[in-house]
């Protein structure tokens, strides 16, 4: 066993844990936490895998941009009042089988994948390798994603913007 | 020498189960939109191990697509579920659901 296996190991165990505590928290806030603690975990995942660009994208946009909005959006919406039951009965179970079930059949798959077998050699992209490959063979990909980001920031603002007309909350206080 | 592509494979399995499970079971808009971020995630993972396998660039430039994809799912996600709380006063996607019914698109 290398180290970069004892490595991968670790840093698997740690972004699984982390993972099923965001999962489970009741708190919001203790979740996008704990979720970014996973995606540090997968950071170092994508380093150790050879893609050191990716990695820093994680950090940057997984756990910087998104988590903060996450974050942004808790702390917005006040809950007013504690959520009593978090998961109730007769949606955790068909939630538990589909998930199990996904697993197995998934296993099963990957267990049956003999070409997988053989331990990966460590390898890195540089990251100026991977710019030029992606804008020499991916250039219409990149110019359609910066039209979904605009598409974005449109149907964002005409989302969030104030609506003019008075809320539920505010009719209720009218006499 | 690092571990075979297969244990990758799972690991990312475990996590998409996990994200699955977040938004199947969650009473919460907000989680549940958590829980689409980490089946993407876990998506990234095996691709990358995939990247790796074959040394393709291929797998690598997708990641950079499904994290422009999240960012923006995030951001009109959380513009709706906002909307919907503006509306609804809960985060809860029943009520959610049925306020926008009540209201009717805007």
């Amino acid at each position: 066993m290398s180290i970069l296996s004892i490595l991968f190991y670790a840093i698997a165990v740690l972004i699984t844990a982390s993972t099923a505590m965001a999962v489970t928290r009741r708190n919001m806030v203790h979740a996008v936490l704990y979720l970014v603690l996973s995606f540090f975990g997968t950071a170092m995942l994508f380093y150790l895998l050879g893609a050191p660009f990716l990695a820093a994208l994680e950090i940057i946009i997984y756990a910087g941009a998104i988590m903060v909005l996450f974050l942004f959006l808790i702390m917005m919406i006040r809950m007013n009042k504690p959520p009593g039951e978090e998961f109730s009965l007769n949606q955790l179970l068909p939630a538990l089988l589909i998930s199990a079930g996904f697993m197995v059949g998934s296993m099963v798959l990957v267990g049956g994948n003999a070409m997988g077998r053989k331990a990966l050699q460590a390898a890195q992209a540089s990251p100026e390798t991977f710019g030029i490959y992606l804008f020499q063979t991916h250039w219409i990909t990149v110019e359609i994603a910066s039209l979904l980001l605009l598409v974005a920031l449109v149907g964002a603002y005409l989302l969030g913007r104030k609506v003019r007309r008075p809320s539920i909350q505010e009719r209720e206080d009218m006499p | 020498v690092i571990v075979p592509l297969n244990h990758i494979l799972v690991l990312s399995t475990l996590l998409f189960a996990l994200g699955m499970f977040c938004a199947l079971a969650r009473r919460n808009l907000i989680m549940i939109l958590l829980g689409i971020e980490i089946m993407l995630n876990a998506a990234g993972v095996a691709f990358v191990g995939a990247a790796l396998q074959w040394r393709q660039m291929e797998g690598q430039a997708i990641v950079i697509f499904v994290l422009a994809i999240a960012a923006t799912e995030v951001s009109v996600g959380l513009a709706a579920i906002l909307a919907i709380y503006r509306r609804s006063g809960s985060t809860d996607p029943e009520s959610g659901a049925a306020a926008l019914q009540e209201g009717g698109p805007r």
